[in-house]
């Protein structure tokens, strides 16, 4: 589904895209494609540059090198309020001296709507984000969900060429922020708006974007598929940041066929690989087996719908994962042995990451 | 983005020349070595600094100035601190009215305190003498000592109060070790606005100071009434670098904007 | 005790709203500075409104009687209605300029960069702690009669054509006002664009609103509360300000302040002087107190 979006002409286009601020580096060689109709995510932690790269391309800041361009138009000329994007800011930024059809009305007074058609958009638009009915409500008096939805349809309504949302979610409380993760996602699929998401929650990211960048340190660590960055991450930085992961210490051994052992646990290895390497496996993929890396149970804690095991092994401490399906589960201190399938792991080459990681 | 034009550049430049411009003059002509007012086109001179001294009105209200500003301040604290604690921590009866009270020296203009102070003391015998102006001094000084302590005492985390009560502080022991080290900021800022606002103040205290008790700025308001002449600016020079080191002070140790924040009535 | 006391209190207490407590002690603690208010601020102000209605003469000084004499002079003779008039003409030519000079320089302060803001906000609010008297010492000399610095620097930019006379006008009075009330604008207004969410302006320049309309649309009728409450604070110390008046204007041009400060100590008629001040007090709570009331009415939906 979202390979078919990718081959169409894109709409937005960042080319070597970079900022420094002084000597430091807040974005480095930042490039990207965002074909029409995709919702993109930039994720990482605080500090890693996504909040930039969304700066940059709503004009807020100017890169210090490479090119934005929106539709094939060059847009680092372009003032902020020429370029026709939406922008649902962190705090939302709602006017707080106007009415909630106010604050939506803004953007078509500025693009000289007239009166009956901007009061009709208006309306639709708050309807569309179920506030119909709350036209005359200020601001200040609105709980944060519902000014989360006022600030959607202030930047929805003026029909913009993307949609740039910067951590829309993170002032709403656990119950909320799943809710409004559900209506958004079904709102951008309506209306198909291309849509760029700044946030540092994965489980966010994964859960509505057709595409991931994840970011570190200024750097895209990866970009690809939510599935493709969880299950292949490219780096073991976005293997950690996308959820738990077990690295265990592993060898390469014989040759054709040579193969990747990790204690009792072994598979073909790919070709072109020596010596020491790491192995990342999902503590969900990891099951207990009759065979396979022999480890002792150290701790088990009950979670309601699944079990966590804290495991010791000859390669390194693992965290298993298991559904609460009702089956007897291996108790504290017993040896177990862990298997996992080959295309479960990503392998890390140890001498090979020493020199450049990306 | 946020950037200032060259027409607003200009309008700040304007604006800050004509904040700044009494205050230059008044230094420069205070270095004058002629002997009327001036500015001081060929030499710096030192002459009217050292006429002071030959004045010795302006170094007794002077030192009378010091002392009641340094005495108000602190006594209006000591009555300050305890109420400011008293109403951030307990539902005291009547707490707005409380707190409209304190600062109502900021809202009654200063000519209708004098007058009012005037009439009081003279009526109960104690007209012109220096308790009565410590006195008057230390109401009008006591809102800026007690909105920063106010300030101080409700930003502070009731937690850690608590946390120090469960260790087993208490009384005196918990506002000498924790509170009062908390809130220090705050005070010390207030006691140091506080002082300012008396060694400053003009319009209450020429209804009560007498000759002998009068303070600086009646002193110098006195002597302008008959006369401008250079020894009246290098005292106006030697005051303003007084409040220069105070304001230094309390930028450092408050943030001037903080400082003043509702400094005016409302 | 309070120890036990404290220890039972809900750990999630908001620390405004403060636990009621059986204790003593808020009592205690708050006691002096309501007796010190009571003995120095209620008791003078009451006796000041009982001295307005005694009465006074030249040889039998204060007679403590209640009577209107004070008052009917006051409410008869013009003398007083030209001198209340130029009180609140003053103060409200003071006002206005303040706010239009104050408010845009407040915003243009507030987009400077850190180091140069924190330097300009001291250099402007800074005249605020240094005494009215060397501030207003320092008008006096600028506009020293005919050779004054600022009639010398209007004629050589040639933007006069002869001295304009400064001291003992009104013109005066209210160019020195304008300077020593200042900093309250500007502090006023700053506070008010601190409250400002920085990515409003955003919000509304993305919606495609250029400088002009974000200034007008967006930034001012959010600015507005401050500037009122300035405008109030600047009213009412204007209206009752005595040294800058005493000294720019000299002796003819009395204004409230400078008015009872002559009946007290020059004509020695505290009857009178009394009166004056009362009325100006009541005035300017009436006044004051009013215009809060509209202010808080009118942004109640909007900032409450």
């Amino acid at each position: 589904m979202t390979t078919n979006l990718r081959p169409s002409a894109p709409l937005l286009e960042l080319e070597h895209v970079a900022k420094a601020f002084g000597s430091h580096v807040a974005v480095e060689d930042f490039t990207l494609a965002v074909a029409p109709g995709e919702f993109v995510s930039f994720l990482g932690p605080s500090g890693c540059g996504k909040t930039t790269t969304l700066q940059m391309i709503a004009g807020f800041l100017s890169p210090s090198r490479g090119t934005i361009r929106l539709q094939g138009r060059d847009l680092t000329q372009v003032h902020p309020s020429k370029r026709g994007l939406g922008i649902v800011f962190q705090s939302y930024a709602l006017f707080p001296h106007m009415t909630a059809a106010e604050n939506v009305a803004f953007g078509l007074e500025m693009q000289r709507v007239g009166k009956a058609e901007r009061t009709e958009r208006v309306r639709a638009a708050l309807a569309m984000v179920g506030l119909a009915g709350y036209e005359d409500r200020h601001p200040r008096r609105m709980s944060g969900g519902q000014q989360q939805r006022v600030a959607l349809a202030r930047a929805l309504v003026i029909r913009p060429s993307v949609l740039l949302l910067d951590e829309p979610l993170s002032n709403l409380d656990a119950k909320l922020r799943e809710e409004m993760q559900i209506e958004l996602r079904q709102i951008q699929r309506d209306l198909g708006t291309t849509t760029i998401l700044v946030t540092h929650d994965q489980t966010e990211a994964l859960s509505l974007s057709n595409r991931v960048v994840v970011m570190s340190k200024g750097r895209i660590e990866q970009i690809g598929t939510p599935q493709d960055t969880y299950e292949r991450p490219a780096s073991a930085f976005v293997a950690r940041f996308l959820g738990k992961t077990n690295d265990f210490s592993a060898r390469i051994e014989g040759a054709a066929p040579a193969r990747i052992v990790a204690g009792g646990w072994s598979a073909p290895a790919p070709a072109g690989l020596r010596g020491p390497v790491t192995i990342s496996v999902r503590p969900e993929r990891i099951s207990f087996s009759e065979s396979g890396l022999p480890a002792r149970v150290a701790a088990r804690i009950f979670q309601g719908n699944h079990w966590l095991f804290q495991c010791e092994t000859e390669c390194g401490p693992a965290i298993v994962v298991r559904p609460n399906d009702g089956l007897a589960q291996p108790g504290e201190g017993e040896a177990v042995r862990l298997a996992w399938r080959e295309e479960d792991m990503s392998i890390r080459d140890m001498s090979l990451r020493a020199g450049a990681a990306a | 983005m946020s950037r200032n034009g060259p027409l607003a550049l200009a309008f700040h430049g304007l604006f800050v020349i004509f904040m700044l411009a009494p205050i230059v003059v008044v230094c420069l002509v205070a270095f004058t070595p002629e002997g009327f007012l001036s500015l001081p086109t060929n030499g710096f001179s030192l002459r009217w600094f050292r006429a002071i001294a030959d004045y010795p009105e302006f170094v007794h209200a002077f030192w009378v100035s010091l002392g009641l500003g340094a005495l108000s301040s602190f006594i209006a604290l000591l009555f300050a601190v305890p109420a400011a604690l008293a109403l951030t921590r307990y539902a005291v009866p009547g707490r707005g009215a409380l707190q409209a009270l304190f600062l109502s020296p900021l809202m009654i203009p200063h000519v209708v305190l004098g007058v009012a102070f005037l009439r009081f003391f003279t009526a109960i015998g104690f007209g012109g003498t220096f308790l009565a102006l410590l006195a008057a001094h230390i109401v009008v000084v006591f809102p800026f000592a007690f909105r920063l302590t106010l300030a101080a005492a409700a930003g502070l985390d009731p937690a850690l109060e608590r946390a120090a009560v469960s260790l087993g502080a208490g009384g005196f022991t918990l506002f000498r070790r924790v509170t009062l080290p908390l809130i220090l900021p705050g005070v010390v800022s207030g006691w140091a606005l506080a002082f300012i606002q008396s060694f400053d103040d003009l319009t209450m205290t020429v209804f009560l100071a007498a000759p002998g008790t009068e303070t600086l700025p009646v002193r110098m308001f006195l002597y302008i009434q008959d006369n401008i002449d250079p020894l009246v600016t290098s005292v106006s020079a030697c005051v303003i670098a007084i409040t220069l080191v105070f304001l230094v002070v309390l930028d450092r140790l408050y943030g001037l904007d903080r400082v003043l924040a509702g400094k005016g009535s409302h | 005790m309070s120890a036990a006391a404290a220890t039972t209190l809900p750990a999630a207490a908001p620390a405004t709203v403060p636990e009621p407590r059986a204790s003593r002690a808020p009592l205690w603690l708050v006691l002096p500075a309501l007796m010190l208010f009571t003995g120095i601020v209620l008791v003078p102000l009451t006796m000041t409104v009982l001295l307005s209605f005694h009465d006074w003469g030249q040889y039998k000084g204060i007679e403590p009687v209640l009577i209107l004499k004070n008052w009917h002079e006051i409410a008869t003779d013009p003398y007083y209605a030209e001198m209340f008039g130029r009180t609140l003409r003053i103060a409200l030519i003071t006002t206005l300029l303040t706010a239009l000079l104050g408010a845009p320089e407040a915003y243009i302060l507030n987009r400077m960069s850190g180091r140069w803001r924190g330097i300009f906000l001291l250099l402007i609010l800074g005249p605020l702690l240094i005494s009215v008297v060397a501030r207003t010492l320092g008008w006096a000399l600028l506009f020293g009669g005919s050779n004054g610095l600022a009639n010398k620097l209007l004629l050589s930019l040639g933007l006069i054509a002869s001295p304009l006379p400064f001291l003992f006008t009104e013109t005066g009075v209210v160019i020195a006002l304008v300077h020593v009330m200042m900093p309250f604008m500007v502090l006023s207004v700053w506070a008010a664009l601190q409250r400002l969410d920085s990515q409003v302006e955003h919000a509304a320049m993305s919606l495609g609103a250029g400088p002009l309309t974000i200034l007008r649309r967006i930034v001012l009728p959010q600015v507005m509360p401050g500037v009122l409450s300035g405008a109030i604070i600047v009213f009412s110390l204007s209206a009752s300000a005595f040294a800058t008046p005493a000294i720019i204007g000299g002796r003819r041009l009395k204004v409230a302040a400078t008015l009872a400060y002559d009946e007290f100590l020059n004509t020695l008629n505290w009857p009178l002087g009394a009166a004056v001040a009362v009325l100006l007090l009541a005035g300017l709570v009436l006044i004051v107190v009013g215009a809060n009331a509209l202010v808080e009415r009118r942004y109640a939906e909007v900032f409450r």
